[in-house]
Protein backbone atom coordinates (compact mmCIF):
# COMPACT_ATOMS: atom_id res chain seq x y z
CA UNK A 1 0.00 0.00 0.00
CA UNK A 2 1.50 3.33 -0.76
CA UNK A 3 2.83 6.12 2.07
CA UNK A 4 -0.25 7.98 0.46
CA UNK A 5 -2.66 5.86 1.74
CA UNK A 6 -1.19 5.87 5.29
CA UNK A 7 -2.94 9.01 5.70
CA UNK A 8 -6.39 7.04 5.31
CA UNK A 9 -6.06 6.97 9.19
CA UNK A 10 -7.18 9.95 11.48
CA UNK A 11 -3.83 11.45 13.14
CA UNK A 12 -5.32 13.73 14.94
CA UNK A 13 -6.86 10.24 16.97
CA UNK A 14 -3.27 9.38 17.16
CA UNK A 15 -2.81 7.52 20.63
CA UNK A 16 -0.31 9.85 22.70
CA UNK A 17 -1.12 7.90 25.76
CA UNK A 18 0.31 4.87 23.97
CA UNK A 19 3.33 6.48 23.67
CA UNK A 20 3.51 7.05 27.14
CA UNK A 21 3.31 4.46 28.57
CA UNK A 22 5.41 2.19 25.78
CA UNK A 23 7.64 5.00 26.98
CA UNK A 24 7.88 3.92 30.12
CA UNK A 25 7.45 0.20 29.91
CA UNK A 26 10.77 0.29 27.62
CA UNK A 27 12.09 2.60 30.25
CA UNK A 28 11.69 -0.06 33.15
CA UNK A 29 12.67 -3.16 30.55
CA UNK A 30 16.17 -1.30 29.90
CA UNK A 31 16.58 -0.52 33.67
CA UNK A 32 15.83 -3.99 34.51
CA UNK A 33 18.01 -5.92 31.61
CA UNK A 34 20.82 -3.70 32.56
CA UNK A 35 20.57 -4.27 36.48
CA UNK A 36 20.25 -8.25 35.02
CA UNK A 37 23.23 -8.00 32.60
CA UNK A 38 25.31 -5.89 35.76
CA UNK A 39 24.36 -8.19 38.37
CA UNK A 40 24.80 -11.47 36.30
CA UNK A 41 28.61 -10.19 35.40
CA UNK A 42 29.26 -8.86 38.77
CA UNK A 43 28.48 -12.67 40.01
CA UNK A 44 30.70 -14.33 37.52
CA UNK A 45 33.53 -11.60 37.91
CA UNK A 46 33.38 -12.30 41.65
CA UNK A 47 33.64 -16.05 41.53
CA UNK A 48 35.89 -15.63 38.95
CA UNK A 49 38.03 -13.51 40.72
CA UNK A 50 37.64 -15.26 44.53
CA UNK A 51 37.30 -18.55 44.07
CA UNK A 52 41.32 -19.22 43.39
CA UNK A 53 42.28 -17.40 46.28
CA UNK A 54 42.59 -18.40 50.18
CA UNK A 55 44.20 -17.09 53.41
CA UNK A 56 46.19 -19.24 55.49
CA UNK A 57 45.97 -17.77 59.21
CA UNK A 58 47.91 -19.01 62.20
CA UNK A 59 47.02 -17.74 65.75
CA UNK A 60 50.06 -19.52 68.30
CA UNK A 61 49.54 -17.19 71.12
CA UNK A 62 53.50 -17.97 71.78
CA UNK A 63 54.71 -15.30 68.77
CA UNK A 64 58.30 -17.42 68.43
CA UNK A 65 56.15 -20.48 67.70
CA UNK A 66 54.13 -19.08 65.36
CA UNK A 67 56.44 -17.20 63.51
CA UNK A 68 58.27 -20.74 62.96
CA UNK A 69 54.68 -22.14 61.96
CA UNK A 70 54.01 -19.66 59.17
CA UNK A 71 57.83 -20.18 57.48
CA UNK A 72 57.28 -23.65 57.46
CA UNK A 73 53.97 -23.29 56.23
CA UNK A 74 54.95 -20.97 53.38
CA UNK A 75 57.97 -23.29 52.74
CA UNK A 76 55.52 -26.10 52.51
CA UNK A 77 52.67 -24.45 50.04
CA UNK A 78 55.40 -22.76 48.14
CA UNK A 79 56.13 -26.44 47.49
CA UNK A 80 53.03 -27.87 46.93
CA UNK A 81 51.90 -28.13 42.81
CA UNK A 82 48.25 -27.18 44.53
CA UNK A 83 49.61 -23.49 45.27
CA UNK A 84 50.69 -21.06 42.11
CA UNK A 85 52.00 -18.48 44.66
CA UNK A 86 52.14 -17.87 48.65
CA UNK A 87 53.05 -14.43 50.15
CA UNK A 88 53.56 -14.12 53.84
CA UNK A 89 51.44 -10.84 54.64
CA UNK A 90 53.38 -7.93 56.00
CA UNK A 91 52.43 -7.34 59.76
CA UNK A 92 52.55 -3.35 58.40
CA UNK A 93 49.55 -4.60 56.08
CA UNK A 94 47.50 -6.12 59.07
CA UNK A 95 48.19 -3.34 60.87
CA UNK A 96 46.61 -1.11 58.36
CA UNK A 97 43.61 -3.59 58.32
CA UNK A 98 43.06 -3.64 61.89
CA UNK A 99 43.47 0.40 61.86
CA UNK A 100 40.01 1.51 61.73
CA UNK A 101 38.95 -0.38 64.75
CA UNK A 102 41.97 0.24 66.99
CA UNK A 103 43.10 3.76 65.85
CA UNK A 104 47.10 4.24 66.63
CA UNK A 105 47.21 1.19 68.97
CA UNK A 106 47.25 -0.99 65.84
CA UNK A 107 50.86 0.84 65.45
CA UNK A 108 51.53 -0.99 69.41
CA UNK A 109 54.55 -3.60 68.52
CA UNK A 110 53.51 -5.52 70.96
CA UNK A 111 49.74 -5.91 69.75
CA UNK A 112 49.94 -9.52 68.96
CA UNK A 113 48.81 -10.16 65.27
CA UNK A 114 48.07 -13.50 63.21
CA UNK A 115 50.42 -14.81 60.86
CA UNK A 116 49.02 -14.52 57.55
CA UNK A 117 49.43 -16.06 54.01
CA UNK A 118 47.76 -14.95 50.96
CA UNK A 119 47.35 -18.02 48.55
CA UNK A 120 46.59 -18.33 44.79
CA UNK A 121 45.33 -21.80 43.88
CA UNK A 122 46.12 -23.98 41.13
CA UNK A 123 42.95 -24.53 39.07
CA UNK A 124 41.30 -27.25 39.82
CA UNK A 125 38.47 -28.35 42.27
CA UNK A 126 41.22 -30.36 44.41
CA UNK A 127 43.69 -27.68 44.98
CA UNK A 128 42.09 -26.40 48.10
CA UNK A 129 41.98 -29.57 49.59
CA UNK A 130 45.87 -30.38 48.78
CA UNK A 131 46.68 -27.30 50.27
CA UNK A 132 44.85 -27.71 53.49
CA UNK A 133 46.46 -31.48 53.51
CA UNK A 134 50.02 -30.01 53.07
CA UNK A 135 49.43 -27.23 55.97
CA UNK A 136 48.20 -30.39 58.91
CA UNK A 137 51.44 -31.69 57.98
CA UNK A 138 53.78 -28.68 58.15
CA UNK A 139 51.48 -26.57 60.79
CA UNK A 140 48.75 -28.23 62.82
CA UNK A 141 47.38 -25.23 64.16
CA UNK A 142 46.84 -23.26 60.65
CA UNK A 143 43.84 -22.41 59.45
CA UNK A 144 42.85 -22.10 55.75
CA UNK A 145 40.18 -20.05 54.47
CA UNK A 146 38.83 -20.02 50.26
CA UNK A 147 37.48 -16.33 49.79
CA UNK A 148 34.70 -18.32 47.52
CA UNK A 149 33.27 -20.15 49.88
CA UNK A 150 33.68 -16.33 52.12
CA UNK A 151 31.38 -14.68 49.01
CA UNK A 152 29.87 -17.76 47.66
CA UNK A 153 26.63 -16.22 49.39
CA UNK A 154 26.96 -12.52 47.81
CA UNK A 155 27.75 -14.34 44.53
CA UNK A 156 24.48 -16.30 44.89
CA UNK A 157 22.94 -13.22 45.87
CA UNK A 158 23.92 -11.59 42.56
CA UNK A 159 22.93 -14.75 39.92
CA UNK A 160 19.26 -14.50 41.54
CA UNK A 161 19.29 -10.78 41.48
CA UNK A 162 20.08 -11.23 37.80
CA UNK A 163 16.82 -13.50 37.08
CA UNK A 164 15.17 -11.36 38.74
CA UNK A 165 15.73 -8.62 37.18
CA UNK A 166 15.74 -10.61 33.76
CA UNK A 167 11.91 -11.60 35.01
CA UNK A 168 10.76 -7.84 35.33
CA UNK A 169 11.82 -7.63 32.06
CA UNK A 170 9.79 -9.97 30.36
CA UNK A 171 7.24 -9.23 32.00
CA UNK A 172 7.53 -5.37 30.96
CA UNK A 173 7.74 -7.20 27.50
CA UNK A 174 4.85 -8.62 28.05
CA UNK A 175 3.11 -6.31 29.87
CA UNK A 176 4.05 -3.93 26.34
CA UNK A 177 2.64 -6.81 24.04
CA UNK A 178 -0.79 -6.02 26.22
CA UNK A 179 -0.69 -2.38 25.63
CA UNK A 180 -0.26 -2.58 22.16
CA UNK A 181 -3.46 -5.19 21.90
CA UNK A 182 -5.50 -3.08 23.74
CA UNK A 183 -4.06 0.17 21.53
CA UNK A 184 -4.63 -1.70 18.82
CA UNK A 185 -7.86 -2.88 19.20
CA UNK A 186 -9.16 0.50 20.15
CA UNK A 187 -7.79 1.95 17.36
CA UNK A 188 -9.86 -0.54 15.20
CA UNK A 189 -12.96 0.70 17.30
CA UNK A 190 -11.84 4.29 16.90
CA UNK A 191 -11.25 4.19 13.17
CA UNK A 192 -14.02 1.65 12.69
CA UNK A 193 -15.98 3.83 10.18
CA UNK A 194 -12.88 4.07 7.77
CA UNK A 195 -12.10 0.56 8.30
CA UNK A 196 -15.67 0.13 6.92
CA UNK A 197 -14.92 2.16 3.84
CA UNK A 198 -11.54 1.16 2.48
CA UNK A 199 -12.41 -2.82 3.48
CA UNK A 200 -15.89 -2.05 1.28
CA UNK A 201 -13.57 -0.76 -1.68
CA UNK A 202 -11.49 -3.90 -1.40
CA UNK A 203 -8.72 -3.50 1.28
CA UNK A 204 -7.15 -6.70 2.39
CA UNK A 205 -6.59 -7.94 6.19
CA UNK A 206 -2.80 -6.70 5.41
CA UNK A 207 -3.23 -3.79 4.04
CA UNK A 208 -5.79 -2.44 7.18
CA UNK A 209 -3.34 -4.00 9.30
CA UNK A 210 -0.35 -2.38 7.93
CA UNK A 211 -2.21 0.87 8.14
CA UNK A 212 -2.27 -0.09 12.06
CA UNK A 213 1.26 -1.75 12.10
CA UNK A 214 3.20 1.50 10.41
CA UNK A 215 0.88 3.88 13.31
CA UNK A 216 2.14 1.55 16.16
CA UNK A 217 5.98 1.43 14.82
CA UNK A 218 6.02 4.78 14.92
CA UNK A 219 4.75 5.33 18.37
CA UNK A 220 6.60 2.76 19.13
CA UNK A 221 9.80 4.31 17.97
CA UNK A 222 9.29 7.86 19.53
CA UNK A 223 8.84 5.76 22.87
CA UNK A 224 12.22 4.23 22.13
CA UNK A 225 13.68 7.30 21.54
CA UNK A 226 12.25 8.72 24.75
CA UNK A 227 13.29 5.57 27.00
CA UNK A 228 16.34 4.82 25.67
CA UNK A 229 17.42 8.82 26.71
CA UNK A 230 15.98 8.39 29.75
CA UNK A 231 17.36 5.23 30.78
CA UNK A 232 20.75 6.02 29.32
CA UNK A 233 20.93 8.96 31.63
CA UNK A 234 19.30 7.23 34.71
CA UNK A 235 22.04 4.47 34.06
CA UNK A 236 24.49 7.04 33.83
CA UNK A 237 23.58 8.70 37.73
CA UNK A 238 23.39 5.17 39.26
CA UNK A 239 26.50 3.90 38.07
CA UNK A 240 28.61 6.94 38.80
CA UNK A 241 29.38 6.23 42.47
CA UNK A 242 30.20 2.99 41.76
CA UNK A 243 32.30 3.16 38.55
CA UNK A 244 35.31 4.77 40.17
CA UNK A 245 35.32 1.65 42.44
CA UNK A 246 37.36 -2.02 41.18
CA UNK A 247 36.49 -5.46 41.94
CA UNK A 248 33.53 -7.00 41.66
CA UNK A 249 31.27 -4.06 42.03
CA UNK A 250 33.17 -2.28 39.54
CA UNK A 251 32.68 -5.52 37.17
CA UNK A 252 29.08 -5.39 37.73
CA UNK A 253 28.30 -1.90 36.74
CA UNK A 254 31.08 -1.80 33.79
CA UNK A 255 28.27 -4.29 31.38
CA UNK A 256 30.84 -5.12 28.66
CA UNK A 257 30.65 -4.50 25.18
CA UNK A 258 28.03 -7.64 25.06
CA UNK A 259 25.48 -6.08 27.95
CA UNK A 260 25.62 -2.56 25.98
CA UNK A 261 24.93 -4.27 22.70
CA UNK A 262 21.75 -5.96 24.03
CA UNK A 263 20.71 -3.07 25.55
CA UNK A 264 21.12 -1.17 22.71
CA UNK A 265 19.12 -3.73 20.79
CA UNK A 266 16.55 -3.87 22.83
CA UNK A 267 14.66 -0.65 21.70
CA UNK A 268 15.14 -2.24 17.90
CA UNK A 269 13.46 -5.51 18.87
CA UNK A 270 10.91 -3.53 21.18
CA UNK A 271 9.61 -1.21 18.29
CA UNK A 272 9.47 -4.80 15.82
CA UNK A 273 7.67 -6.21 18.42
CA UNK A 274 4.87 -3.70 18.98
CA UNK A 275 4.40 -3.61 15.67
CA UNK A 276 4.44 -7.59 14.75
CA UNK A 277 1.74 -6.73 18.05
CA UNK A 278 -0.18 -4.80 15.89
CA UNK A 279 -0.50 -6.93 13.18
CA UNK A 280 -1.46 -9.76 14.75
CA UNK A 281 -4.29 -8.11 16.66
CA UNK A 282 -5.76 -6.32 13.78
CA UNK A 283 -5.75 -9.28 11.10
CA UNK A 284 -6.83 -11.50 14.12
CA UNK A 285 -9.62 -8.94 14.60
CA UNK A 286 -10.73 -8.68 11.01
CA UNK A 287 -11.05 -12.47 10.49
CA UNK A 288 -14.09 -12.76 12.74
CA UNK A 289 -15.30 -9.51 9.88
CA UNK A 290 -16.37 -10.40 6.38
CA UNK B 1 -13.50 5.87 -20.35
CA UNK B 2 -13.66 3.18 -22.90
CA UNK B 3 -17.60 2.55 -24.52
CA UNK B 4 -18.18 -1.25 -24.72
CA UNK B 5 -19.35 -3.58 -27.80
CA UNK B 6 -23.33 -3.13 -28.09
CA UNK B 7 -24.44 -6.75 -29.00
CA UNK B 8 -27.50 -8.39 -28.42
CA UNK B 9 -28.32 -12.28 -26.86
CA UNK B 10 -29.01 -13.33 -23.96
CA UNK B 11 -25.53 -13.86 -21.40
CA UNK B 12 -24.91 -15.08 -18.39
CA UNK B 13 -26.01 -12.55 -15.68
CA UNK B 14 -23.23 -10.63 -13.85
CA UNK B 15 -25.44 -11.08 -10.91
CA UNK B 16 -27.32 -13.87 -10.27
CA UNK B 17 -29.66 -14.88 -7.09
CA UNK B 18 -31.64 -18.00 -6.71
CA UNK B 19 -33.74 -18.07 -3.83
CA UNK B 20 -31.75 -15.76 -1.68
CA UNK B 21 -32.96 -15.36 2.35
CA UNK B 22 -31.58 -12.90 4.53
CA UNK B 23 -32.32 -12.43 8.41
CA UNK B 24 -30.38 -10.96 10.87
CA UNK B 25 -29.46 -12.81 14.19
CA UNK B 26 -32.49 -15.10 14.94
CA UNK B 27 -35.12 -12.27 13.79
CA UNK B 28 -37.43 -12.90 10.47
CA UNK B 29 -36.54 -12.92 7.02
CA UNK B 30 -35.79 -9.55 5.70
CA UNK B 31 -35.35 -11.02 1.86
CA UNK B 32 -37.03 -13.73 1.07
CA UNK B 33 -36.61 -15.86 -1.75
CA UNK B 34 -35.27 -13.78 -3.96
CA UNK B 35 -34.40 -14.87 -7.69
CA UNK B 36 -32.96 -12.33 -10.26
CA UNK B 37 -30.20 -11.81 -12.52
CA UNK B 38 -28.80 -8.99 -13.91
CA UNK B 39 -27.17 -8.57 -17.11
CA UNK B 40 -24.23 -6.49 -17.97
CA UNK B 41 -24.74 -3.08 -18.79
CA UNK B 42 -27.98 -2.78 -18.00
CA UNK B 43 -29.82 -0.16 -15.85
CA UNK B 44 -31.71 -1.15 -13.09
CA UNK B 45 -33.88 1.04 -10.55
CA UNK B 46 -34.37 -1.35 -7.50
CA UNK B 47 -37.58 0.10 -5.94
CA UNK B 48 -39.41 -0.84 -2.76
CA UNK B 49 -41.26 1.33 0.07
CA UNK B 50 -38.72 2.05 3.56
CA UNK B 51 -38.57 -1.19 5.06
CA UNK B 52 -38.96 -3.32 1.77
CA UNK B 53 -35.07 -4.82 2.03
CA UNK B 54 -33.54 -2.31 -0.25
CA UNK B 55 -30.52 -1.45 1.67
CA UNK B 56 -30.27 -5.26 2.39
CA UNK B 57 -30.06 -6.51 -1.13
CA UNK B 58 -27.40 -3.87 -1.74
CA UNK B 59 -25.62 -5.19 0.76
CA UNK B 60 -25.80 -8.69 0.04
CA UNK B 61 -24.29 -6.97 -3.81
CA UNK B 62 -21.99 -5.71 -2.40
CA UNK B 63 -20.29 -8.04 0.10
CA UNK B 64 -20.92 -6.20 3.09
CA UNK B 65 -22.50 -9.89 4.19
CA UNK B 66 -23.55 -13.64 3.47
CA UNK B 67 -27.22 -14.67 3.26
CA UNK B 68 -28.56 -17.09 5.32
CA UNK B 69 -29.49 -19.40 2.45
CA UNK B 70 -29.88 -19.34 -1.38
CA UNK B 71 -27.12 -18.94 -3.81
CA UNK B 72 -25.46 -15.62 -5.27
CA UNK B 73 -23.03 -15.52 -8.31
CA UNK B 74 -21.01 -12.47 -8.97
CA UNK B 75 -19.20 -12.15 -11.91
CA UNK B 76 -20.01 -15.64 -12.61
CA UNK B 77 -18.65 -17.25 -9.30
CA UNK B 78 -20.18 -18.12 -6.18
CA UNK B 79 -19.53 -15.90 -3.10
CA UNK B 80 -21.54 -17.43 -0.33
CA UNK B 81 -18.88 -20.04 -0.20
CA UNK B 82 -16.23 -17.89 -1.09
CA UNK B 83 -13.37 -17.72 1.12
CA UNK B 84 -12.26 -14.79 2.67
CA UNK B 85 -9.31 -13.85 1.12
CA UNK B 86 -10.82 -13.26 -2.03
CA UNK B 87 -13.70 -11.03 -1.26
CA UNK B 88 -11.81 -7.60 -1.84
CA UNK B 89 -10.41 -8.72 -5.34
CA UNK B 90 -14.42 -8.87 -5.40
CA UNK B 91 -15.10 -5.77 -4.23
CA UNK B 92 -12.44 -4.03 -6.49
CA UNK B 93 -15.22 -4.52 -9.13
CA UNK B 94 -17.96 -3.25 -7.61
CA UNK B 95 -18.74 0.41 -6.95
CA UNK B 96 -20.67 1.74 -4.42
CA UNK B 97 -22.57 4.92 -3.60
CA UNK B 98 -23.81 5.34 0.25
CA UNK B 99 -27.00 7.36 0.64
CA UNK B 100 -24.94 8.68 3.91
CA UNK B 101 -21.67 9.24 1.38
CA UNK B 102 -18.65 7.66 3.92
CA UNK B 103 -16.59 9.96 2.75
CA UNK B 104 -13.40 9.79 4.90
CA UNK B 105 -13.82 13.22 6.70
CA UNK B 106 -9.69 13.74 7.10
CA UNK B 107 -8.92 13.38 3.41
CA UNK B 108 -8.80 15.77 0.90
CA UNK B 109 -11.54 15.31 -1.58
CA UNK B 110 -8.93 13.78 -4.33
CA UNK B 111 -7.45 11.75 -1.26
CA UNK B 112 -11.21 10.26 -1.52
CA UNK B 113 -11.52 9.83 -4.91
CA UNK B 114 -7.96 8.35 -5.17
CA UNK B 115 -8.10 5.72 -2.06
CA UNK B 116 -9.77 2.75 -4.62
CA UNK B 117 -7.06 3.31 -6.73
CA UNK B 118 -4.40 3.14 -4.45
CA UNK B 119 -5.85 0.44 -2.48
CA UNK B 120 -5.90 -1.63 -5.50
CA UNK B 121 -1.91 -0.88 -5.87
CA UNK B 122 -2.16 1.68 -8.85
CA UNK B 123 0.77 3.75 -9.19
CA UNK B 124 0.51 7.87 -8.01
CA UNK B 125 0.94 8.86 -11.49
CA UNK B 126 -2.36 6.89 -12.60
CA UNK B 127 -3.46 7.74 -9.43
CA UNK B 128 -2.87 11.47 -10.10
CA UNK B 129 -4.27 11.24 -13.44
CA UNK B 130 -7.58 9.15 -13.08
CA UNK B 131 -8.94 11.45 -9.99
CA UNK B 132 -8.20 14.58 -12.08
CA UNK B 133 -10.60 12.97 -14.40
CA UNK B 134 -12.92 11.80 -12.01
CA UNK B 135 -12.91 15.37 -10.71
CA UNK B 136 -13.78 16.26 -14.02
CA UNK B 137 -16.23 14.48 -15.21
CA UNK B 138 -18.86 15.26 -11.38
CA UNK B 139 -17.83 18.96 -11.80
CA UNK B 140 -15.34 19.40 -8.64
CA UNK B 141 -11.97 19.80 -10.39
CA UNK B 142 -11.82 23.20 -8.44
CA UNK B 143 -12.48 21.38 -4.87
CA UNK B 144 -9.54 18.71 -4.94
CA UNK B 145 -8.00 20.18 -1.91
CA UNK B 146 -11.39 20.67 0.24
CA UNK B 147 -12.39 18.25 3.14
CA UNK B 148 -15.79 16.71 2.80
CA UNK B 149 -17.37 18.40 6.02
CA UNK B 150 -16.79 22.16 3.23
CA UNK B 151 -18.98 20.59 0.29
CA UNK B 152 -22.53 20.44 0.35
CA UNK B 153 -24.60 17.15 0.43
CA UNK B 154 -25.11 17.19 -3.48
CA UNK B 155 -21.52 17.97 -3.87
CA UNK B 156 -20.44 15.16 -1.34
CA UNK B 157 -22.39 12.84 -3.42
CA UNK B 158 -20.57 13.01 -6.27
CA UNK B 159 -17.25 12.37 -4.78
CA UNK B 160 -18.74 9.46 -3.76
CA UNK B 161 -20.07 8.83 -7.04
CA UNK B 162 -16.59 9.48 -8.40
CA UNK B 163 -14.81 7.32 -5.61
CA UNK B 164 -17.21 4.73 -6.46
CA UNK B 165 -16.17 4.66 -10.46
CA UNK B 166 -12.79 5.57 -10.28
CA UNK B 167 -10.94 1.76 -10.00
CA UNK B 168 -14.08 1.33 -13.32
CA UNK B 169 -16.03 -1.16 -11.77
CA UNK B 170 -18.15 -3.47 -14.07
CA UNK B 171 -20.94 -3.10 -11.29
CA UNK B 172 -22.08 0.41 -9.42
CA UNK B 173 -24.77 0.06 -6.71
CA UNK B 174 -26.29 3.11 -5.32
CA UNK B 175 -28.25 3.28 -2.06
CA UNK B 176 -31.15 5.97 -2.59
CA UNK B 177 -28.49 8.88 -4.15
CA UNK B 178 -30.67 11.31 -4.45
CA UNK B 179 -32.11 11.10 -1.10
CA UNK B 180 -30.50 14.37 0.30
CA UNK B 181 -30.02 16.59 -2.70
CA UNK B 182 -32.55 18.62 -4.45
CA UNK B 183 -34.46 18.13 -7.83
CA UNK B 184 -31.74 19.91 -10.32
CA UNK B 185 -28.76 18.38 -8.31
CA UNK B 186 -30.83 14.99 -8.43
CA UNK B 187 -30.71 15.46 -12.17
CA UNK B 188 -27.18 15.58 -12.48
CA UNK B 189 -26.38 12.88 -10.67
CA UNK B 190 -28.92 10.71 -12.45
CA UNK B 191 -26.62 12.14 -15.69
CA UNK B 192 -23.44 11.20 -14.35
CA UNK B 193 -25.44 7.15 -13.72
CA UNK B 194 -26.69 6.89 -17.34
CA UNK B 195 -23.56 8.48 -18.67
CA UNK B 196 -21.16 5.65 -16.58
CA UNK B 197 -24.15 3.14 -17.94
CA UNK B 198 -23.55 4.52 -20.86
CA UNK B 199 -19.78 3.10 -20.94
CA UNK B 200 -21.04 -0.61 -20.39
CA UNK B 201 -21.40 -0.19 -16.78
CA UNK B 202 -24.27 -2.35 -14.42
CA UNK B 203 -26.09 -0.02 -12.54
CA UNK B 204 -28.48 -0.37 -10.11
CA UNK B 205 -30.45 2.43 -8.12
CA UNK B 206 -32.33 1.96 -5.29
CA UNK B 207 -34.68 4.71 -4.68
CA UNK B 208 -38.31 5.08 -3.79
CA UNK B 209 -38.62 8.70 -5.44
CA UNK B 210 -41.01 8.00 -8.57
CA UNK B 211 -39.63 10.52 -10.42
CA UNK B 212 -36.48 9.00 -10.76
CA UNK B 213 -37.98 6.17 -12.75
CA UNK B 214 -39.09 8.18 -15.11
CA UNK B 215 -35.90 9.69 -16.31
CA UNK B 216 -33.61 6.58 -16.97
CA UNK B 217 -36.19 5.18 -19.94
CA UNK B 218 -34.42 1.97 -20.91
CA UNK B 219 -34.03 0.92 -17.01
CA UNK B 220 -35.50 -2.04 -15.70
CA UNK B 221 -37.29 -1.81 -12.17
CA UNK B 222 -36.77 -4.43 -9.51
CA UNK B 223 -39.74 -4.18 -7.40
CA UNK B 224 -39.34 -4.99 -3.26
CA UNK B 225 -42.20 -5.68 -1.00
CA UNK B 226 -41.94 -7.33 2.48
CA UNK B 227 -38.49 -8.55 1.37
CA UNK B 228 -39.92 -10.50 -1.97
CA UNK B 229 -38.71 -9.29 -5.60
CA UNK B 230 -41.84 -9.25 -7.54
CA UNK B 231 -41.13 -10.41 -10.46
CA UNK B 232 -44.51 -11.85 -12.16
CA UNK B 233 -43.32 -12.46 -15.82
CA UNK B 234 -39.94 -13.83 -14.87
CA UNK B 235 -37.92 -11.11 -17.12
CA UNK B 236 -35.44 -10.07 -14.22
CA UNK B 237 -34.77 -13.80 -13.47
CA UNK B 238 -34.07 -14.28 -17.30
CA UNK B 239 -32.92 -10.64 -18.60
CA UNK B 240 -32.40 -9.98 -21.87
CA UNK B 241 -28.51 -9.05 -22.43
CA UNK B 242 -27.74 -5.60 -24.54
CA UNK B 243 -24.34 -5.13 -24.14
CA UNK B 244 -21.21 -7.52 -23.41
CA UNK B 245 -17.96 -6.46 -22.34
CA UNK B 246 -15.38 -5.58 -25.22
Amino acid sequence: MSTAIARVLDPTRAGRAMVGVLAIMLFMTLLAAAAGIGAGRGAAALGARLSGRATVQLTDADPVARTAAAARALAALRSSSAVTSARAVPRAELEKLVAPWLGSAADDPDLPMPELIDLELAPGDDALATARAVLRRAAPSAVIDSHGAAVAPLARLLRVAAVVAAAAAALMVAASAAVVVLAARAGLEAHRATIAVIHGLGATDIQVAGLFQRRVARDAATAALVATASAGAATALLVRPFAAGSGALGDAVALGAQGWGVLAALPFAFVGFAALVARRTVTHALARTL
Amino acid sequence: MRRREVVSGRVAGIVQFENVGLRYGQGEEVLRDVSFALAPGEFYFLTGASGAGKTSLLSLLYLAQRPSRGIIRLFGEDVVTLPRARMPGFRRRIGVVYQDFRLVPHLSIADNVALPLRIAGADESDVAEAVHEMLAWVGLSHRATARPVTLSGGEQQRVAIARAVAGRPELLLADEPTGNVDEAMADRLMQLFTSLNGLGTTVVVATHDPQLLRQVKAAQLMRLADGRLLDPTGALRFPPARVSMA
